[in-house]
This record gives structure tokens, C-alpha cells and sequence, in this order.
């Protein structure tokens, strides 16, 4: 289309200035970066405490001892998440489409579902844990479940739920009436309007909100270890309560990290994709 | 028999009456267009027609029955009448063909091969075969809203209105719009528009209306409207 086009002197010039102001922004950032990497290397490593430090946090034979019952541990924290979260994001759309319900019938269904995450949102999540994993045992009713995975498991799906819910209800609020008038011009329902329509966009839309709560969730299954099982927080207490050495705990947050790092990144991108969207729509 | 006749409809926004008791009757293979300033209730009259407004006052009859009332099912007057927005109001996260085929699929439970092949035959006879699979951002104004008709005539409504379909285009792209809405009155389609384009409602519609402030002042074939017409505020909105 364009092969009739030879830059211009000008153009030329400007490109030249332009890539000599990119190596110098480069060079910038390179050398802020490593001042402060060093600063800050020496500062730690300068402190009077840091010998102390470094024995019990970084210990080499610590982490290598510990580290096959932690990332055994982890294995749990990860089933932990991978079996709450596709709970938490069913019935957190569920609660969602409960509160757009109109119909008459289904007060006492909204009136619920306004009370449920009034309620469980407030309620800081260790505490709820084990407000279930003691209080629902100790019932006795016939059938509870008594252990602490399902347990934790329960806990967890309580609160999450409620957060994940609200950021439903904002993506299909986000959705343009006239896309509802539209579709029920067209003679669907309330619920095939919701189901073909709304939500499907509302989805696209919450995306990297709701990533951000898989982020949290996927941190405070640690807090399971409240209850008793062995995952990778419990099993780095156990090494710490035998050496007193404090290394397994950092591993345990490499591991978490590993997790959660790359999950942010996802989230980054499907963001910075939704927005070049945007721009070039 | 009269297709829709509207008696006496009255519609409030808080303190102030967009539409003050308005009586119009459209009989089967009629076009009628609303004329009238914006703010006049040429929209707010289709958008009650469409139950999309509830009337605070008056009757709208379809084929004889009543759709204002109350105890009427709204999604089943709505499969009998279609609408187009000035804002076309395609579903974005589906292709063209999904669009249309959505409300006969899931509405009147066209199978899938049926309401897609019924679909490409409109869209080739509107000239936008080539567009199945495409989203509706990346087609031009002119496609979106012709998409749009072709979505309301899917699901082969008794009744098509148009909201000011043209308002939103920019003047090149008009024509291919009004074209489409031209093939349709040569079909037969009985059609209430609200419109701005003064040219093509003499040229199609069988009836003006003019409405001002709510109330329906003139109405009559468009030769009378447009070069007799009786009352001085329709004198001073076509003539200024």
C-alpha cells in the first residue's frame, strides 16, 4: 500500500532522536535499579542482626530438610484451592442472579441472599474457619462432615462466595440496559436475557477482578492449617517447633509465591488485552 | 380490522407528561411515520407499544387484544412485534449470525441448521452475506443497523417498529438503511417509524403523524401533511 513511500530527511532525524532517548532511558533504568538492588543488599547484609538472621531464615540445610514435607504440605494447599474455587465461582454467580430476581415469589430467596453476603463478607475469614471447623462438629448432627479438610473447604467456600458473588452483581449491573430492552424486544425472558445476553458479557467483563480473588483465596488456604491438617504452613510449624530454625516458613511463602506470581501475570495480561480491545474497537 | 390501535395513551416521567392521551389507529400493510421535534414522545410512543414503557393511562390494542393489560404476558406480545433502536443494540459478544438467530432459536424453537439458513438467505438479500461471522464492532454504522432490521424481521413479527434508525448514521451511510426499509413496504410489512428524514417519510409512509409535546396535533396522507397542513404548529415545524 505504501512502497511509494522513502522517509523523509526529517522523519529520519526524528527516528535517530528517538532511539538515542530509548538507550537513555534504558541506561536510567538500569543504573536506578542497580543502586538500589545494592543499597538495599547492603543495608540488610550490614545490620548487626543479619549473621543471626541469615542462620535462621536462610539456612541452606533447613530449607533442604524441610523442603519435601512442606511442598507435600503444598500439594494439600492446592487441592484445597482447586476444589473451593469452582465452588465458590458456581454459587458466587448463583447468589449473584438470586438478588436480580424481580418476581414477587422470590423475596425470601433475595432477602437471603442480600443477608448471606451482608453477613459472611464482614466476618474475617480466620475466624470463620473456625467457627466452622469447631462449631459444626461439635453439633453432632448425623451426616456433618467432621473432617478438617471438608471442613476448611466449607469455611472458605462461605466467605469467598460472598466476595465473588458482589463482583458478579457488578459486572451484570455494568451491563447496558438497552442490552436487556434489546433482547426482551425480542421476546426472551428475564432468564434467557440473563443467560445468553447478560451474564456472558458481565463474565468478560470481571474477568481479572475475579482472578484477583483466585489470588486470595489461593493465600488464605494456609489458614486451614488452623484445623489440623498437614499442609505445607503446618508442616513448616512442625520443622520450625523441631529446630527452631525458621527457614521451612520461607519456603512455605516460595511456594505460595510460585503460585500466585504467575496468576498475577495472567491477570495483567488478560487486562492489557481487554484494553487494547477496547482502544482498537 | 384495525392491526393496532392505540386509545387515549397517556405516559409520565415524574411530574411531566411525555405522551397526553394519544389516539392513532394502524390497519395491516401500513406505514406510518411519527414526525415531530425530539422531546415530542415519538420514541416513548413505540417504546409503550413495545411494553417497554408500562402506559399510566389508556388502551393499546394488537389483532384485537388488549397488550396493556396488565394480566397480558409482556414476552408474549413482544415475539409479535419487533423493534429497532437508534442505537442498533447488537449483542457484541456475538457474531452477526448468532444475533439474528438468537430469539427464533431460543424464542420460537427454530432448530439451529433452520434459523441459520433462513438468516444467510436475508442477509444475501440485503447485501451482507459476507458478515455471518463477523462481530458487530467491526462493521460500519450502515451494516450494524441493517443487521439490526434483520434481526427484528427473524423472528417474521406482525408489527415492525422503527426508532429513528437513520439518527445515529452519517449521511452517506442513510441510504443504504432507508433502502432496506423500502423493500420492506414493497413486502407488505406493516411499519410505525419515528423519524427525521422528512424526504423519505413523504415518499413511503401512508400516513404522517405529528406529534408535539405529547399530543398527536395532525395526521393524514403525507401530500396533506407536508403541503396543506391544518394546524399552525405543524405549519411551524415544517415550515419554521
Amino acid at each position: 500500500m505504501t512502497t511509494d513511500w522513502v522517509k523523509s530527511d526529517r522523519q529520519l532525524a526524528r527516528e535517530t532522536l528517538l532511539r538515542a532517548r530509548g538507550r537513555r532511558s534504558l541506561s536510567a533504568a538500569t543504573t536506578s535499579t542497580v543502586i538500589v538492588v545494592v543499597v538495599a543488599a547492603v543495608a540488610i547484609t550490614a545490620s548487626p542482626g543479619w549473621p543471626r538472621v541469615q542462620e535462621t531464615f536462610f539456612n541452606w540445610d533447613a530449607l533442604v530438610n524441610s523442603l519435601p514435607d512442606v511442598l507435600r504440605g503444598f500439594l494439600l494447599n492446592v487441592m484445597l484451592f482447586m476444589i473451593a474455587e469452582p465452588i465458590v465461582l458456581v454459587l458466587g454467580l448463583g447468589v449473584a442472579l438470586v438478588r436480580g430476581l424481580r418476581a414477587p415469589v422470590f423475596f425470601p430467596l433475595r432477602a437471603l441472599a442480600v443477608l448471606y453476603t451482608d453477613i459472611f463478607r464482614g466476618i474475617p475469614v480466620i475466624l470463620l474457619i473456625y467457627l466452622v471447623g469447631f462449631g459444626v462438629p461439635a453439633l453432632q448432627l448425623q451426616g456433618a462432615p467432621a473432617d478438617p479438610f471438608t471442613l476448611g473447604i466449607i469455611a472458605l467456600v462461605l466467605s469467598y462466595t460472598s466476595f465473588v458473588a458482589e463482583v458478579f452483581r457488578s459486572g451484570i449491573d455494568s451491563i447496558h440496559p438497552s442490552q436487556r430492552a434489546a433482547a426482551r424486544s425480542l421476546g426472551l425472558s428475564h432468564g434467557q436475557t440473563m443467560r445468553y445476553v447478560v451474564v456472558p458479557q458481565a463474565i468478560r467483563r470481571v474477568v481479572p477482578p475475579l482472578l484477583n480473588d483466585f489470588a486470595s483465596l489461593q493465600k488464605d488456604t494456609a489458614l486451614v492449617a488452623l484445623l489440623g491438617p498437614l499442609e505445607a504452613l503446618r508442616q513448616a510449624q512442625i520443622h520450625v517447633a523441631k529446630t527452631f530454625n525458621y527457614t521451612p516458613y520461607v519456603a512455605a511463602a516460595l511456594l505460595f509465591i510460585a503460585l500466585t506470581v504467575p496468576m498475577a501475570r495472567f491477570t495483567d495480561h488478560l487486562a492489557a488485552r481487554a484494553a487494547h480491545r477496547r482502544g482498537g474497537g | 380490522m384495525a392491526l393496532l390501535t392505540i386509545d387515549g395513551v397517556w405516559k409520565r416521567y415524574q411530574d411531566h407528561s411525555v405522551l397526553r392521551g394519544v389516539d392513532l389507529t394502524v390497519s395491516s400493510h401500513e406505514v406510518v411515520c411519527l414526525i415531530g421535534a425530539s422531546g415530542s414522545g415519538k420514541s416513548t410512543l413505540l417504546r409503550c407499544v413495545n411494553l417497554l414503557e408500562t402506559v399510566d393511562d389508556g388502551a393499546i390494542h394488537l389483532d384485537g387484544q388488549e397488550i396493556t393489560d396488565v394480566r397480558a404476558d409482556p414476552d408474549d406480545i413482544r415475539k409479535r412485534i419487533g423493534i429497532v433502536f437508534q442505537a442498533y443494540n447488537l449483542f457484541p459478544h456475538m457474531t452477526v449470525l448468532d444475533n439474528i438467530t438468537l430469539a427464533p432459536r431460543k424464542v420460537h424453537g427454530v432448530r439451529r441448521a433452520e434459523a441459520e439458513s433462513q438468516a444467510r438467505d436475508i442477509l444475501t438479500r440485503f447485501g451482507l452475506a459476507d458478515k455471518a461471522a463477523t462481530y458487530p464492532d467491526r462493521l460500519s454504522g450502515g451494516q450494524q443497523q441493517r443487521v439490526a432490521i434483520i434481526r427484528a424481521l427473524a423472528t417474521h413479527p406482525r408489527l415492525l417498529l422503527l426508532d429513528e434508525v437513520t439518527s445515529a448514521l452519517d449521511p452517506t451511510l442513510v441510504n443504504e438503511v432507508l433502502g432496506i426499509i423500502r423493500e420492506l413496504k414493497q413486502t407488505g410489512m406493516t411499519m410505525i417509524l419515528a423519524t427525521h428524514e422528512m424526504t423519505f417519510a413523504r415518499d413511503i409512509a401512508d400516513t404522517i403523524c405529528f406529534l408535539d409535546q405529547g399530543t398527536l396535533v395532525e395526521h393524514g396522507p403525507p401530500a396533506q401533511i407536508f403541503d396543506a397542513p391544518q394546524n399552525p404548529r405543524t405549519r411551524e415545524f415544517l415550515y419554521g
